[in-house]
């Protein structure tokens, strides 16, 4: 039987596996359907393109991080 | 194209060979339990491990693969790099818990933990060892490929080398070693990645990089004669008459007019000049007769918006056909959910002490193989740009790229490579052996064993795995073996995900739905990709049309396939009444 706090964090990491999963999913629709997007430069230096990929590594390692951070501690 | 040996890369690979076997010789000398043998005692700190994690998934086919696909494509091998750390979040989020909590050396302990199911410990002791086979093959053929032309060794000698040292290093002190290994593999890679990167951004964007005249720009062509020889543009190939090195810029932006080089870029700086610019890639068209097999390389300008866009690899993104963007998402689908059903990858959470440094090696995980992805980004652009490119051969991008900075950092690069596949080959024996001697000969059919009997009958494994892992790359040679990586991801996601995710989250999920789910995700992933339009072209030699299915990759079909499976095998069958006994079970009764 897992503890109230065992719980909990196992809560929180489904929360961020989703949320993963929204971003990746959403990348992926840009890729398939849209690729003419990622082409766009909206923050001037790099395209849409690198800014996406790189920030879906970035997000993953935020989450990951924020995961062993926000976990209830006992 | 012709490469000299360097005696300096042969130095420090050797070098590193005898040190990580001395250390393996030395590790195994404390004495072994089969705790210590299968999960390093299960002590191994979490930072170690988590760098071990990069070290064991961080394959030739990262390595070399991906530079080598960016620097030839340009964004889509760093498509690659996105669904490959992708993955790692469903390691984090859904797996390394429970796994951790459930197992205790092999993958078949986790599954098998409820139900105490012969059939299950078969069939997923089975499917460790198909997915082990498939990503070991391309191991020992890319390591038989890269000592030709760096050591100038035969490729079998290339082969018998890592397996030799590969089978020491497991055989002297199991989990240990490999761990220790895989330690200093991951750092030496992420490290030397970052030099690489910072020479890179130093360097800047330069004009016809490596090529002071424009004739240098013309078509080359190479032909294989019926006999072997080879030419190059109608004349024997040989180090005074080879291929020309490519990878040039040959404008860059506006702002630069008048400049032939940019000087030091800021990274995200260095992206958008490059975008700007435009770049010669070279593009590969074969045609045979009875002279032989001509392959002309022909110089095509691309603007760098093009390149940093996907569509250069993946040509169904660009042209619209359903069947191809189904693939791709296939391909997509099969590494996001690949990484969290590799074996290898999953008894390394047997080797931290409890779920908490589980969860932190998984973070240290992530954070050095995504470091390492947005570094061979800029390795890839780096050799795209160099000038020092083998149009022959995208492998060898990211050792001619550190050529063209130094021949010392191309020793240091090509050493780096090797250890590359000795880290990644001995998670793999190291799975092998597991599903081998504790899931097969133990467990399925009931050989009762000493603790030591256990250790014994393991290192007999990863001995015979070793020269099956030998006799493949040798035999494979010819072979194009690249795609076999992600054949090993789709079956893993098809046979092992499913059944994994529906143990913890499905209480009604029974033993019949587990091995049904395991069997069919296998037996159907594999099915498919020998039915597949790329199996048809690259295996068998035939036509892409002749193929049966409607695109290559099986992911998007098999992956819920053996979800409904497990779901509607589990429901036909009755109730598996759980075993009362904890997870660690198995610890205390033997």
């Amino acid at each position: 039987m897992a503890s109230p706090d065992e719980s909990a964090g196992r809560r929180l990491g489904l929360v961020l596996f989703w949320i993963y999963v929204a971003l990746y999913a959403a990348f992926m629709g840009l890729v398939l359907f849209r690729p003419d997007l990622l082409s766009l430069r909206p923050f001037g230096g790099v395209n849409l393109a690198i800014a996406s990929g790189m920030g879906l590594i970035a997000a993953a390692f935020g989450l990951a991080l924020l995961s062993l951070v926000a976990r209830p501690k006992r | 194209m012709l490469y000299e040996s360097s005696p300096l890369a042969i130095a420090i690979f050797a070098s590193f060979v005898v040190g990580v076997i001395g250390l393996s010789f030395y590790l195994g000398r404390k004495g072994q339990s089969a705790q210590a043998y299968y999960a390093a005692h299960g002590e191994v700190h979490w930072f170690v491990n988590g760098i071990a994690f990069a070290g064991d998934y961080l394959s030739a086919a990262s390595f070399l693969g991906i530079c080598g696909m960016i620097a030839f494509h340009g964004y889509d091998g760093f498509l690659y790099s996105i669904g490959f750390l992708a993955g790692w979040i469903v390691a984090l989020f859904v797996i390394a818990e429970p796994i951790k909590a459930l197992g205790r050396f092999t993958f078949a302990d986790a599954l098998d933990a409820r139900f105490n199911s012969r059939g299950i410990k078969l069939a997923v002791a089975v499917s460790t060892l198909v997915v082990s086979v498939f990503y070991l093959i391309p191991q020992m053929v890319g390591a038989g490929d890269l000592i030709v032309p760096l050591l100038g060794l035969p490729h079998w000698a290339g082969v018998v080398l890592v397996g030799v040292a590969v089978t020491l290093i497991v055989v002297t002190a199991g989990m240990v070693s490999t761990t220790w290994v895989q330690f200093i593999k991951g750092s030496l890679l992420v490290f030397f990645c970052g030099v690489l990167a910072a020479l890179i951004l130093d360097r800047g964007l330069a004009v016809n990089a490596g090529h002071p005249g424009m004739e240098s720009l013309e078509p080359q062509v190479r032909t294989v004669r019926p006999d072997g020889t080879v030419l190059v543009d109608g004349l024997p190939q040989s180090r005074e008459h080879d291929l020309r090195p490519v990878g040039t810029i040959l404008r860059l932006p506006d702002r630069y007019a008048g400049k032939t080089s940019t000087g030091p870029l800021r990274p995200l700086e260095y992206l958008g000049v490059l975008e700007d610019s435009s770049i010669v890639t070279w593009v590969p068209s074969k045609r045979v007769d009875e002279a032989g097999v001509h392959t002309t390389y022909t110089p095509v300008e691309r603007q760098g918006v093009d390149l940093l866009k996907p569509g250069g690899y993946f040509k169904g993104l660009t042209t619209g056909k359903l069947a191809d963007r189904l693939d791709f998402a296939s391909l997509m689908l099969a590494l996001f959910c690949g990484t969290a059903s590799l074996p290898h990858i999953l008894i390394r959470y047997y080797t931290v002490k409890d779920a908490a440094a589980a969860r932190k090696s998984t973070v240290v995980g992530i954070a050095a193989i995504g470091a390492f992805y947005v570094l061979t980004l800029y390795l890839g652009l780096g050799a795209m740009t160099s000038g020092a490119l083998d149009p022959t051969s995208s492998n060898m991008a990211a050792p001619l790229l550190a050529k063209s900075f130094s021949t010392t950092l191309f020793a240091i690069i090509s050493a780096i490579a090797f250890t590359t596949v000795l880290g990644t080959v001995s998670g793999l024996i190291m799975a092998g052996s597991g599903a081998v001697a504790h899931d097969l000969v133990e467990n399925v059919c009931g050989v009762r064993m000493t603790d030591h009997e256990k250790v014994r009958c393991g290192k007999f494994a990863a001995v015979g795995l070793g020269v099956v892992a030998m006799a493949l790359g040798i035999l494979f040679r010819s072979f194009n073996v690249s795609f076999l990586v992600g054949w090993a991801f789709n079956i893993a996601a098809s046979a092992n995900l499913p059944a994994l995710v529906m143990l913890l989250f499905w209480p009604r999920t029974t033993k019949q739905g587990i091995i049904a789910a395991v069997t069919v995700g296998m037996a159907a992933s594999l099915g498919w990709i020998l039915l597949s339009a790329d199996t048809y072209e690259k295996v068998y030699g035939w036509s892409r049309e002749a193929s049966v299915v409607p695109f290559s990759q099986p992911g998007l079909v098999t992956i819920p396939l053996g979800f409904f499976v497990l779901v509607a095998v589990s429901l036909l069958s009755p109730r598996s009444p759980a075993v009362p006994a904890s997870p660690r079970r198995a610890r205390g009764s033997r």
